[in-house]
């Protein structure tokens, strides 16, 4: 059975909860304190993760580490209609890879700022962090709403949401545990009313679900 | 004492609590913010912690107490002993620190934010309530004279999931404590024990009028869940609270009766908001015009 080593106020962790939601698996939770006791920086944990980070999955032999790679992983292996990372299509795979990446700046900027504020983490250096973060929300806001002009609901130029949605989603709505407000970014607020109202959606500590689409009753 | 940055006498003549025991190391400097003043502390040994201000050169000591678990200290004169909590020395409870949160919230907030039932079903939907189960029946409360604190009793509440040992749905009945301005207990039914209660406690730290750190902790009957999965429930339900109370406007606590309408479910908020005009507090709030004309007459 899937293993997920999980704590439940880590955004990366929730990417990967959300992932198994959407694709409809069963896993094992094993709990990691990552506040306050810093279980995963542990000697035992290094064991499964020299670095010392959140998540990691076990599949029978196999270890998956970093919540993008396990993304890839999973939607590889376990997606039979090939949706969320199609792996036939090249130009497709280069066009999520970007977002992934753009996703690990949200997690060094983004999510810093929340630790920051919420968990005490007082070395990191937080207006840099915010101005930061507000430089890749614009980007992605304009991204957003040039594809909904083009008729796109998603970060990646196909007809149903991809990885690359999944990867970014959670340090885009936690971001106001940071004081990063998304008050200027329309698009990305858009965007995240229809995250949340694809089928299965999980939600976690600080995200909340979305009501009904109103747009479809007009 | 010194000048503070904080003026209020109200705030600063209070014990404030600042870190949980369990987070304290022997001999390694901590450093924290209290009513925007830089704080140092260092454990030297069980029975004492010395607290200076960071910027003080001769380092002269504030007061110390450890006490329910958590290190508080003063930059004013308080009352030498905290509120009672008499369930935290009954020798079969666990008492866990739950963790330390930083909210960017004004400490009144969180307080009565803790105090409501009637977000239970929206905001802890599935463990602390859930739909259609979301009325707050008529419940009591009183300001205790004597002890001068708020006591809410005889709330009631169906909950999912009420402990980390709850199997099944069921009523709960809650009782509050407000002891300390900054301070609030809740006893509900134990899960394991019916004759008796489990007590979760916050215990918030003013860090500035609009930002607090939220110490959490459980004093439970519970001799099976393991400390780490105590602390992981509590760190959920408070993970789901922070984002209500990070979007409420104003960050300041209004005390006036009329700057905001409450349903009859607030009636401890109203009471709280009250017992604070009382008390003249104006730091981490709107102070109610009433009151504040009323001192000039």
């Amino acid at each position: 059975m899937l293993k997920l080593y999980d704590y439940e106020l880590s955004g990366n962790c929730y990417k990967v909860r959300l992932m198994l939601a959407f694709l409809g698996l069963t896993y094992k939770q094993i709990l990691i304190e990552f506040y306050p006791s810093k279980q995963h920086k542990s000697q035992e944990f290094f064991k499964i993760n020299p670095l010392g980070q959140l998540p990691v999955i076990s599949d029978q032999d196999i270890l998956v580490r970093d919540a993008q790679a396990i993304l890839i992983y999973l939607a590889a292996k376990y997606d039979r209609q090939k949706r969320w990372y199609p792996t036939r299509n090249p130009a497709m795979i280069a066009q999520i890879s970007e977002w992934l990446f753009f996703a690990n700046d949200l997690t060094s900027t983004s999510s810093a700022a929340r630790l920051h504020d919420g968990f005490f983490y007082t070395d990191i250096r937080i207006e840099e962090c915010r101005k930061r973060a507000h430089e890749l929300f614009r980007v992605l806001d304009e991204h957003l709403y040039f594809n909904e002009q083009q008729g796109y609901s998603w970060i990646c130029h196909s007809k149903n949401p991809t990885i690359a949605d999944i990867a970014c989603f959670p340090y885009i709505i936690l971001s106001e545990e940071g004081g990063i407000s998304r008050i200027n970014y329309p698009a990305i607020r858009r965007w995240c009313d229809r995250f949340k109202r694809i089928p299965h959606f999980t939600v976690m500590p600080g995200v909340f679900p979305a009501g009904p689409d109103k747009t479809l009753d007009k | 004492m010194g000048a503070t940055i904080c003026t209020d006498k109200v705030i600063l003549n209070q014990w404030h609590p600042i870190s949980s025991v369990d987070d304290l190391k022997n001999n390694e400097q901590g450093n924290t913010i209290l009513l925007e003043e830089d704080l140092s502390f260092n454990k030297i040994s069980d029975e004492e912690v010395l607290i200076w201000k960071s910027a003080d050169p001769s380092k002269k000591l504030l007061q110390a107490k450890l006490k329910y678990g958590y290190l508080w200290t003063t930059l004013g004169h308080p009352a030498p002993d905290l509120f009672s909590f008499p369930e935290f020395y009954e020798i079969d409870r666990r008492n866990v620190a739950t963790g330390a949160f930083g909210v960017n919230i004004s400490a009144g907030r969180a307080i009565e934010n803790f105090l409501d039932m009637g977000h239970f079903p929206f905001v802890h939907t599935g463990i602390l309530g859930e739909e259609p189960h979301t009325e707050v029946k008529e419940y009591d409360v009183s300001i205790s004279e004597n002890d001068d604190e708020i006591l809410a009793t005889k709330c009631q509440f169906y909950q999912p999931q009420a402990a980390v040992a709850s199997s099944e749905g069921t009523d709960v009945e809650y009782i509050y404590r407000v002891p300390h301005i900054n301070c609030a207990i809740l006893y509900k039914s134990s899960p394991v024990d019916e004759s008796r209660q489990d007590a979760i406690v916050i215990f918030v730290q003013p860090v500035g009028p609009e930002k607090v750190r939220a110490h959490t902790g459980m004093c439970i009957i519970d001799d099976k869940s393991a400390d780490a999965d105590i602390r992981l429930f509590q760190q959920t339900i408070f993970g789901q609270d922070k984002p209500i109370l990070e979007n409420q406007l104003p960050k300041k606590l209004p005390l006036d009766s009329r700057a905001e309408t409450p349903i009859r479910a607030d009636k401890s908020a109203i009471a709280y908001r009250r017992w604070l005009s009382q008390k003249g507090l104006t730091y981490g709030v709107i102070p109610s015009k009433d009151i504040n004309l009323s001192r000039f007459t």
